[in-house]
């Protein structure tokens, strides 16, 4: 298909999306990403039978966090797909790009470059 | 297991504020198992931490340790050579822990990062339930493995209150009387007769209200 995605989107390859631990979540914010999702596959479809299911609550629990602490809950989420629907990876990567552009840069980077200012 | 519940972030940052370095402490036995205070949540912590105070524009430290215990003094030494570079330490053990670390350092600000619930099973993941209350006295023997005293809600010792009904205690109808699950296992047991036994008067004493609870055993002293 030969399908665009906006060119940001930096994508990290798991073998399941049940290896996504919160802490994973986490560090990217801290490290300074403006916004993370997690794209599994559809639920009740998980080889590993809960693994999807697992990292919808690990987002969750991120999305909490980061409202909580002020960074932006909405920040994080999570997707899911089957691997033969690239319109659909494509309809998400815009989504996300979109939501995120809105709410503006992480405020981490932003103090993280002040501080090294 | 001692079961924990992780405390509102929200609340840990107020109890925080004004600290420049901060050591958090994990406890890699209950609170770990209840997913409250291990090695995990010191680090989801740790990193909700840091940015919170990087948010806010502060410099502050954070640390993360994880012992295997705190509530033995040698797993506590562990950090004798590095606490002093701390202004407060988080302890995400126990109450226990919490208590045993503040008495071991006495300079040291110790703060809980954990609300301690109670002695308690995982149902499943994610559900845990009360078990024992540490009466002191146990009377498991004659009540077919069932404790009356943390699974009643009045701690009955001679049979349910007028309270049950359908076997649901009268004080939730999603909790279930405890009497009820002590027949139901006596009839398992083919042990029914049990249950007509008149319970003698339990000693308290050995119990919460006898005040704070001490065991020595001088065969293992040294």
């Amino acid at each position: 298909m030969r399908l665009q995605y906006p060119s940001n989107i930096k994508i990290v390859s798991i073998p399941c999306t049940g290896k996504v631990d919160l802490i994973h979540l986490l560090s990217s914010f801290e490290k300074g990403a403006d916004g993370v999702y997690v794209l599994g596959c559809l639920e009740r479809e998980c080889r590993y039978e809960k693994g999807n299911l697992r990292a919808r609550k690990r987002v969750e629990q991120a999305q909490k966090i980061l409202e909580s602490i002020g960074i932006g809950g909405e920040r994080v989420q999570m997707y899911n797909l089957s691997s033969s629907e690239a319109p659909r990876f494509v309809r998400f990567a815009n989504e996300m790009t979109e939501k995120i552009k809105e709410m503006g840069p992480n405020p981490i980077k932003i103090a993280m470059q002040k501080k090294a200012a | 297991m001692i079961v924990a519940k992780q405390k509102p972030i929200e609340e840990i940052i107020e109890e925080t504020k004004g600290y420049k370095k901060i050591l958090i402490a994990g406890c890699n036995e209950c609170v770990t198992v209840c997913e409250a205070g291990g090695k995990r949540e010191v680090a989801v912590l740790a990193s909700a931490l840091r940015m919170y105070f990087m948010n806010q524009g502060k410099d502050v430290k954070i640390d993360e340790v994880t012992l295997e215990r705190q509530c033995d003094h040698e797993y506590l030494e562990e950090i004798r050579n590095t606490i002093d570079q701390y202004d407060a330490v988080i302890s995400l053990a126990c109450g226990v822990g919490v208590q045993f670390l503040a008495e071991k350092y006495m300079q040291m600000p110790i703060l809980p990062g954990v609300d301690t619930c109670f002695m308690g099973v995982t149902e499943e993941r994610g559900v845990w339930t009360e078990r024992c209350q540490g009466c002191g006295q146990c009377i498991l023997a004659r009540t077919g493995g069932i404790c009356p005293v943390s699974r009643c809600a009045k701690r009955l010792l001679n049979g349910p209150c007028g309270g049950s009904t359908k076997g649901n205690c009268e004080i939730n109808k999603d909790l279930v009387c405890g009497w009820q699950l002590i027949i139901d296992r006596l009839k398992e047991l083919d042990r029914l007769e049990d249950y007509e036994k008149l319970a003698p008067i339990k000693d308290w004493s050995t119990e919460r209200a006898g005040g704070p609870r001490k065991v020595i055993r001088e065969d293992v002293q040294l």
